[in-house]
């Protein structure tokens, strides 16, 4: 369990040495996320489209060790991004990570851009 | 200027200075506090909220700078030591000297210890201080590396005691409670209350020992356990003793005031000790030969101190003293006002008991029976506010008192508006403000929602017991001025449900960013907000929940049920319960061909769990060969209508329940509502498919159906109450599409049937007229769009397996045809289950 959730660090925009080409802009929900495989990880990107905004965080929720993230409703509190875990709704910041409505460890977040339609992942390793 | 010198910064020397600062006329004194302890004052009432979070600097009164800003200087950590009457000076622990033209003590009170043999061992502890509370800590977490069952006693069933016992709670210690009396809390309580608290505390994991009398603590260095009599011992890990105050009242001793038998600083009405120049406040203060050990009446006499310092003669503290406390001790209400122990002789008392909720409530009232005297609550306090204020008003009473009382519905509930208080009736006992400020705060425009009226009057800021009531209050002054008082979806709406539906409808809108731009206030929604939307579209369009998935809540998302490892459930429909042979036979071969674990679930359906994202389409593809549909399983939706097996088979069948059951259920399947709706159809009164239990039901008896509304099992069961009898098929339907439909338009988000007719005002009556008499003549509206409804059906498996832009989101990975590598299954039985969380 440690060994899984150890697997996902932040990464900041300045740390990233690789970036992911994902999948298409038209491959994601507008307003929703889906899951990305990066080598044995899994990501969650989210397309926040009434802003044209993208966050990508990892898949598992930190709560019960599920890979579920990606399927979790998104929205904001008081304007800061967050998904809602679709098992317990458990809702974390997209910036930070941070467990809004709970005290339970902040998931990693990672940066996203777009290029050419293009979605991309930062990563660091 | 004059010199005004405070000793103790305590929670009443902190309001001293408070109500100093607030005053006119202060502007010739110089204030100079002294403080014992390291800190500032802080919140001792609140004290074991420091075991939850451990931040002290949020129980603060007041931080540091506050003092100095309004020009008072505060020395902490400096105790004074001596008073010099002759010259009106102080000297401190420092041999720091002060003068002063007024001396103001509040040193309060200390914790008692009494003195038994043994007392100075090495985890024992007195609960008072922060200091008290950061040494506990420390000593819990040692004792529990050596011992991880380790025990903690407390002696003392007070208030404070079992405020100890839950701080023992909170650091993992199994608690127990000591008490040398025969029941707990033996100042506040009666026999039978103590008893039901009692219960209820045992219940949650509190140990009770009582008519303990101890003897010695036992132990080398640390305390091992308690000895109360020969064989009687209590093996323990640490004590904490909670076994009263006694006034902090040695500095008054040493200085010759007049002091009490038993300790304490005798003060008259003006707050003075028998030295002009000195005044006494608090828990060292002796009045009316009392010491009050608590906040409110302290609050008091920092403000009367204030006002004879400052020279208003007239204030003065009143000769009876309001000892009513309302508290919630380890989650459980406690509260007694007025007189809570009466002799027969001076009146009669009403007791309502309930062990088996934990409930107590007992009320005192005059031998005329016409003013309340006092009273006790345990278990709920909710009526305390009000049985408070009509005790300290002497306000009418209802000539059976019983009703103040008795649970609402059971002709209680008898109470008046808070809007009939006098404007003088204090509601705020802690900070003195009455109903005339907090509903001035709003008249004035002062304040203009609950918030502001406790930032501008202070009420609800000392114990917080009169919250409900200042919300009440607040709520209702602004009725009175026409301000609408809304509780919006979430911060993404100020509207309610009804006012979505109505405008939802009005505008045509269909999409959730229409309604959130038009009449959000910005932002990008939530998890609240985003299903009722694609809730009230369903209800008012008929849209399914393919058209804007990602507004849809978990199962709605992905058309089944999200299950504990993340994979989905699926429960085709099957309505009515009847099913042929050869769909049974290839439902079992799909759950075989998907190694799918498989249950009849408690709605007479068969579930299929354990499918990926991934199998999801395939698996439907097939159902949908084999003649199945949605069962909607996954919705906030009908599931299904339970049916016996009626006339066709029984003997005793009056008619024919599954045939009507499958009409039903094809009739109103895929419809949204705000909550899941099931259904039941028995054939005879035996009621064998237990339609009383669902939200609506029927009863085949001589001469048509009997109708029932509004029934759950769940976490509140409740029968369903008859709402028509002896009525045929065609008006069965016209009851339930209209029933339906305006529980639709009306209801709250995720309230069920039960629920909302149980708030309904009018109750089931009401619905009659609604239903039956057209009363507010919008049943042929309710047909009309019921029947839109059931037209506009679609099985929304069918339409998705159908689109290729709609099958999308089934996939695990959106760059890969992988499934979740995350999944392990173990085996169960014959089938399997995902492997247990940790």
């Amino acid at each position: 369990m440690e060994e899984i959730l150890g697997k996902y660090k932040s990464t900041a925009l300045k740390d990233v040495t690789v970036w992911f080409k994902a999948a298409t802009i038209k491959d994601f929900p507008k307003d929703g996320g889906a899951c990305v495989k990066y080598k044995d990880k899994q990501i969650a990107v989210f397309n926040y489209a009434r802003t044209k905004t993208w966050y990508a965080c990892q898949n598992l929720c930190p709560h019960k060790i599920e890979m579920v993230l990606s399927r979790g409703m998104i929205g904001d509190d008081k304007g800061v991004p967050k998904v809602a875990c679709p098992l317990h709704k458990k809702t974390f910041s997209l910036e930070s990570g941070e467990n809004l409505n709970g005290d339970l460890e902040a998931i990693a977040t990672y940066p996203v851009k777009i290029e050419a339609e293009n979605v991309y992942i930062g990563f660091s390793e | 200027m004059k010199n005004i010198i405070v000793v103790g910064n305590g929670m009443v020397g902190y309001k001293f200075c408070e109500k100093f600062v607030a005053q006119s006329g202060n502007e010739s004194f110089k204030v100079t506090v002294f403080g014992e302890e390291p800190r500032p004052a802080y919140d001792r009432v609140h004290l074991s909220e420091f075991f939850e979070n451990q931040d002290a600097k949020a129980l603060e009164m007041a931080p540091a700078e506050w003092y100095a800003e309004n020009g008072i200087e505060l020395i902490t950590g400096e105790r004074v030591s001596d008073i010099h009457r002759e010259t009106k000076t102080i000297t401190t622990i420092k041999n720091r000297e002060f003068s002063y033209d007024y001396l103001v003590l509040a040193t309060g009170s200390s914790a008692f210890v009494p003195p038994i043999k043994g007392v100075e061992k090495d985890g024992v502890f007195v609960y008072r201080t922060i200091e008290d509370l950061e040494g506990m800590l420390a000593y819990a977490d040692k004792v529990k590396k050596t011992n991880p069952n380790a025990k903690a006693a407390v002696l003392g069933g007070g208030l404070l005691g079992l405020e100890a016992g839950k701080a023992a709670m909170d650091m993992g210690l199994e608690p127990h409670i000591v008490e040398f009396a025969s029941k707990l809390m033996p100042r506040q309580l009666d026999s039978r209350s103590s008893q039901v608290l009692q219960l209820k505390l045992e219940s949650i994991g509190l140990n009770i020992h009582l008519s303990k009398a101890t003897n010695q603590i036992l132990g080398d260095d640390a305390i091992t356990g308690m000895e109360f009599g020969e064989d009687d011992v209590l093996d323990c890990d640490m004590l904490i003793i909670s076994a009263g105050i006694r006034p902090r009242d040695e500095l008054g001793k040493t200085c010759g005031l007049e002091m009490g038998v038993r300790g304490g600083i005798v003060v008259d009405n003006r707050m003075k000790t028998s030295d002009d120049s000195i005044y006494a406040i608090g828990e060292i203060a002796l009045y009316n030969q009392m010491i009050y050990g608590l906040v409110a009446p302290g609050y008091d006499m920092a403000g009367v101190a204030v006002d004879q310092i400052l020279g208003k003669a007239e204030s003065l503290m009143p000769d009876a003293i309001d000892m009513s406390t309302k508290l919630k001790l380890i989650g459980v209400d406690v509260a007694s006002f007025g007189e809570p122990f009466m002799p027969a002789s001076k009146g009669h008392s009403i007791i309502f008991e309930n062990k088996t909720q934990h409930l107590y409530k007992r009320i005192n009232v005059s031998l005329d029976g016409k003013s309340l005297l006092g009273g006790i609550l345990v278990g709920d306090a909710t009526d305390y506010s009000m049985l408070h204020q009509i005790y300290l008003n002497g306000m009418k009473i209802p000539e059976d008192p019983a009703q103040l009382i008795l649970p609402a519905g059971d002709g209680g509930g008898a109470f008046g508006d808070v809007m009939d208080l006098p404007d003088e009736a204090q509601i705020c006992s802690c900070e003195s403000v009455s109903k005339g400020q907090i509903c001035g705060a709003i008249e004035s425009g002062a304040a203009t929602d609950v918030a502001g009226v406790v930032s501008c009057t202070k009420a609800g800021t000392g114990c917080g017991g009169c919250k409900p009531m200042v919300a009440d209050l607040t709520n209702a002054t602004l009725k009175s001025l026409g301000i609408e008082v809304k509780a919006g979806v979430c911060e993404h709406f100020e509207l309610d449900r009804q006012d979505l539906y109505k405008i939802i409808q009005v505008k045509g809108y269909s999409t959730f960013n229409e309604v959130l731009d038009n009449h959000g206030t910005g932002g990008h929604g939530c998890e609240l907000c985003k299903p009722l939307v694609a809730s009230l579209l369903g209800s008012i369009n008929a849209d399914t929940a393919n058209k804007e998935y990602a507004i849809q809540d978990s199962n709605d998302r992905f058309l089944a049920n999200i299950q504990r490892n993340g994979t989905y459930s699926v429960v085709p429909r099957v309505p009515g319960g009847e099913i042929t042979p050869d769909k049974l036979i290839a439902l079992g071969q799909i759950a075989k061909k998907y190694d799918l674990y498989t249950k009849v679930t408690g709605g007479v359906r068969i579930d299929l769990f354990g499918a990926t994202l991934n199998q999801l389409p395939l698996i439907w593809k097939e159902l949908i060969s084999h003649g199945f549909e949605s069962g909607h399983a996954y919705g906030k939706s009908l599931r299904t209508v339970k049916t016996c097996v009626g006339s066709t088979w029984c003997r005793y069948g009056m008619d024919e329940s599954v045939s009507f059951g499958i009409e039903l259920e094809n009739r109103y399947r895929g419809i949204r509502a705000p909550h899941k709706i099931k259904g039941g159809v028995s054939g005879c009164i035996r009621e064998c498919a237990e339609a009383r239990g669902k939200d609506f039901g029927l009863i085949a008896v001589e001469g048509g159906w009997n109708l029932y509304f509004g029934g759950n099992g769940g976490a509140t069961p409740r029968h369903a109450e008859l709402f028509a009898e002896q009525i045929d098929n065609e008006t069965v339907i016209k009851y339930i599409d209209r029933y339906l439909m305006f529980y639709m338009r009306t209801a709250k988000p995720l309230q069920r049937t039960a629920a909302w007719q149980d708030r309904l005002e009018g109750g089931i009556d009401y619905l009659r007229e609604v239903i039956i008499d057209d009363k507010l003549g919008i049943a042929a509206d309710l047909d009309e769009e019921m029947q839109t409804l059931v037209n506009k059906f679609e099985c929304e498996w069918t339409q998705a397996v159908n689109n290729p832009e709609m099958m999308k989101r089934f996939n695990h990975f959106v760059n890969s045809e992988e499934d979740d590598d995350n999944l392990v299954f173990v085996p169960l039985r014959e089938q399997k289950m995902p492997e247990q969380w940790n």
